[in-house]
């Protein structure tokens, strides 16, 4: 993985002086709150319901054990002694003390961590395949890329103060696990028909109030443009997106305003002007950041039949295990593994700050040390030896690492909601922790199969409600919580925005409609359906009948 | 409002000249570009240097044609959030070639100003006082730069290339 030389580190030293500065100005009294709050979401620091919110960046979702090592320490030392894997790939600490800011920001650093941008109206951390680079599936390692991206979008002077945050996500592989279609900008690996790495570029997606899928602006760029052609669309969204309106200042507002090819004219035109120009990528910095991303060293082993069903002797839990969280990995006898942060009725994404520890000693006694953040609130070690899966689930379970749930119903993404967002208009977590516990038994869950249930507490869709095969919106009506349902989200890469099923049910009846439609689901399936595709086939109307014809 | 240039408080030898009011005949004047628009010819026929102010939603192409008669351009921010500003100022200085004074006015803050001079910015309208100190402050918090901008300051990639290899 990427490792600081001497202008990373110096940078980041550097950032935390300045934010240390910042926070004794604050403490002093030299600034206001208001005068304070710009300057705290530079640099990642909500004020939420009960406390501040620090929000640390892991860039496209890669850490490593000793990484992950200081994340534990952080959460143990300075919040309540566990943190938040975030959507974004990120991590949050929900109870820092303000003066304790720069020092968590100094350990950070120590370990080439930070948390520049992970708020604020900014370039936001760019997130990608949680797979990159051993993903059996991909074209190229999109990590190369993101981290370029992370280093030109770091302290940006020209887009630092743009109409509102902007997300960019990155993938490899043709199979989309980064949800790049809902992103601002989302980019593609591709190659041209010599070999050429390139990418396929997509533009003004995004969720939130106002849901859409992005459009793409185009459909091969070479490697050495990638940043002046990302430059050009900030350059264009900064002059001209909205600033008179808050929820109409994201990119896909001014993308939808002038249309797809009025933007992407306006773009090209931007981009002709700078594509020469001092961004121009080198072939010797694309290598150096590629040099980092080397493949390790891969030992030979045998590649093993991973239907290990077939075994007499393998635990049906082992078996579920195997078949839900590891993945296809491109190098033979080994094994991509999905931990999963949702044991029954947890709160999905949380760690412990042991269970950090015990996935970081883990990452390097099965694997090379590396771990990766996933978009649903996983963990991932990528390089586990498949004849070594079995002795791995065990040293999971003696930390409830081990559910058998990752791609199911109950490997629920969640939103803190309520319990923890000032924005927040009802609760998500409860409402996760139900439905967890209502469809806990393994087997109907592996019998359900591959479903995506994500829940926000409000409609700015930090929960993912809109792209979840069964979406949940937290709503408020005079003072009570109420969910609002959506069907047929998808985040992948036929990505589609979920339709809305009914009337909101009360808190108390949201579990029953979320089995109903699971049992509505299983009725009509046709062999070898997944949840989605029986939805695409039958539409809303066999749902809203069992969820609402009795009334 | 105090006016700081090159790290010091200097006094502000421009006269602003509001629409509707009759520019001075002589003297140095900052116009908005509006009447600029309207009075184009009459100001070029004054006697004295002529500075103009555009407004986040005049792109600097409006005065293309016209900006070897600009000694000034001065960029408004409305808020300290509203970063149209910095965009302007990097094409004016980096397409255009404007090399005359550059100011930000408004709602300037001194966390702000390490990226107003990296896009170009070199006099500021502050209200803090003290802003001059600050200024030297605020551009040496940070000393790597990771990419371009209008500043002499080479970003980090181009710094990598003539070192050996990590």
């Amino acid at each position: 993985m990427y490792q600081y030389d001497q202008f990373d580190h110096t940078l980041v030293s550097e950032r935390v002086a300045q934010f240390r500065d910042q926070v004794n100005r604050r403490l002093s009294g030299a600034l206001s709150e208001d005068e304070f709050k710009p300057l705290r979401l530079m640099n990642g620091l909500y004020l939420q319901l009960h406390a501040y919110m620090l929000r640390v960046a892991v860039p496209y979702g890669v850490l490593s054990a000793r990484q992950m090592r200081k994340l534990a320490h952080i959460a143990r030392r300075y919040d309540k002694g566990y943190g938040h894997f975030t959507t974004r790939q990120n991590i949050q600490y929900n109870w820092p003390r303000l003066a304790e800011v720069p020092d968590i920001l100094e350990e950070l650093a120590a370990v080439e961590m930070h948390a520049i941008q992970t708020s604020g109206n900014t370039i936001r951390n760019t997130t990608a395949d949680p797979f990159a680079g051993v993903a059996a599936d991909e074209i190229a390692d999109p990590r190369i890329y993101a981290e370029l991206i992370r280093q030109w979008s770091t302290l940006h002077p020209e887009f630092s103060f743009l109409p509102r945050k902007f997300k960019i996500a990155i993938t490899g592989a043709p199979r989309d696990r980064a949800a790049i279609k809902v992103h601002d900008i989302g980019i593609a690996m591709r190659r041209d028909a010599n070999g050429n790495p390139g990418f396929e570029i997509w533009v003004g997606g995004g969720q939130g109030r106002t849901p859409v899928i992005a459009k793409r602006i185009r459909d091969f760029l070479p490697e050495p443009d990638l940043l002046s052609y990302v430059e050009a669309i900030l350059r264009v969204y900064n002059q001209f997106g909205r600033r008179d309106n808050i929820y109409k200042a994201r990119i896909k507002i001014l993308v939808n305003d002038l249309g797809i090819d009025a933007f992407a004219d306006a773009v090209e035109t931007e981009w002709r002007a700078i594509r020469d120009g001092a961004l121009r990528l080198p072939e010797t910095e694309i290598a150096r950041i590629a040099a980092h991303f080397a493949p390790p060293d891969y030992e030979s082993v045998p590649a093993l039949s991973v239907d290990f069903a077939k075994h007499p002797l393998a635990a049906p839990e082992f078996v579920q295990w195997v078949r839900s969280n590891t993945a296809a990995h491109k190098q033979p006898g080994y094994s991509i593994v999905t931990i999963s942060l949702k044991p029954e009725g947890g709160i999905p994404g949380d760690a412990t700050a042991a269970q950090m520890e015990a996935v970081a000693d883990l990452a390097e006694v099965f694997g090379y040390g590396e771990i990766r953040v996933t978009k649903e609130q996983n963990l991932v070690l990528p390089d586990v030896k498949q004849f070594e899966l079995h002795a791995l689930w065990e040293a999971l379970k003696r930390h409830d690492l081990a559910t058998a749930n990752v791609g199911l119903l109950t490997d629920i993404i969640a939103c803190p909601g309520l319990d923890y967002c000032n924005l927040a208009n009802a609760r998500s977590i409860p409402i996760a922790q139900h439905i967890s516990r209502r469809f806990a038994n393994l087997k109907k869950l592996h019998d359900i199969g591959s479903l995506t249930l994500n829940i926000s507490g409000c409609i700015n869709a930090c929960g993912h409600h809109h792209v979840g095969n069964i979406g949940i919106l937290g709503v408020d009506k005079k003072g009570t919580e109420f969910y609002q349902v959506t069907l047929g989200g998808d985040a992948g890469t036929d990505a589609a925005l979920g339709d809305i099923v009914g009337p909101a049910f009360a808190e108390d009846a949201i579990v029953d409609a979320v089995e109903t439609i699971v049992n509505t689901y299983l009725e009509i399936r046709q062999d070898g359906e997944r949840f989605i595709d029986t939805y695409r086939r039958a539409g809303l109307a066999p749902f809203k009948e069992t969820l609402y014809g009795a009334r | 409002m105090a006016l700081v240039k090159q790290g010091r408080i200097v006094d502000d030898p421009w006269t602003k000249v509001s629409e509707g009011v009759t520019p001075p005949a002589a003297g140095a004047i900052l116009v908005p570009y509006a009447l600029w628009e309207r009075q184009r010819e009459s100001l070029l026929t004054r006697n004295g240097p002529i500075g103009i102010a555009l407004a986040g939603d005049h792109p600097p192409a409006l005065i293309e044609a016209d900006l070897a008669r600009f000694e000034l351009i001065a960029l408004e921010f409305p808020t300290f959030k509203d970063g149209r500003a910095y965009s302007q100022a990097r094409l004016l200085r980096e397409r255009y070639g404007f090399t005359g004074e550059l100011r930000a006015t408004g709602d300037v803050l001194r966390d702000q100003f390490l990226f107003l001079h990296r896009c170009g910015f070199d006099a500021f309208e502050v209200t803090a006082t003290g802003g001059a100190a600050d200024w030297e402050a605020a551009l040496s918090e940070i000393s790597v730069a990771y990419q371009p901008g209008t500043d002499d300051r080479t970003p980090a990639s181009v710094l990598r290339q003539s070192q050996p290899a990590a």
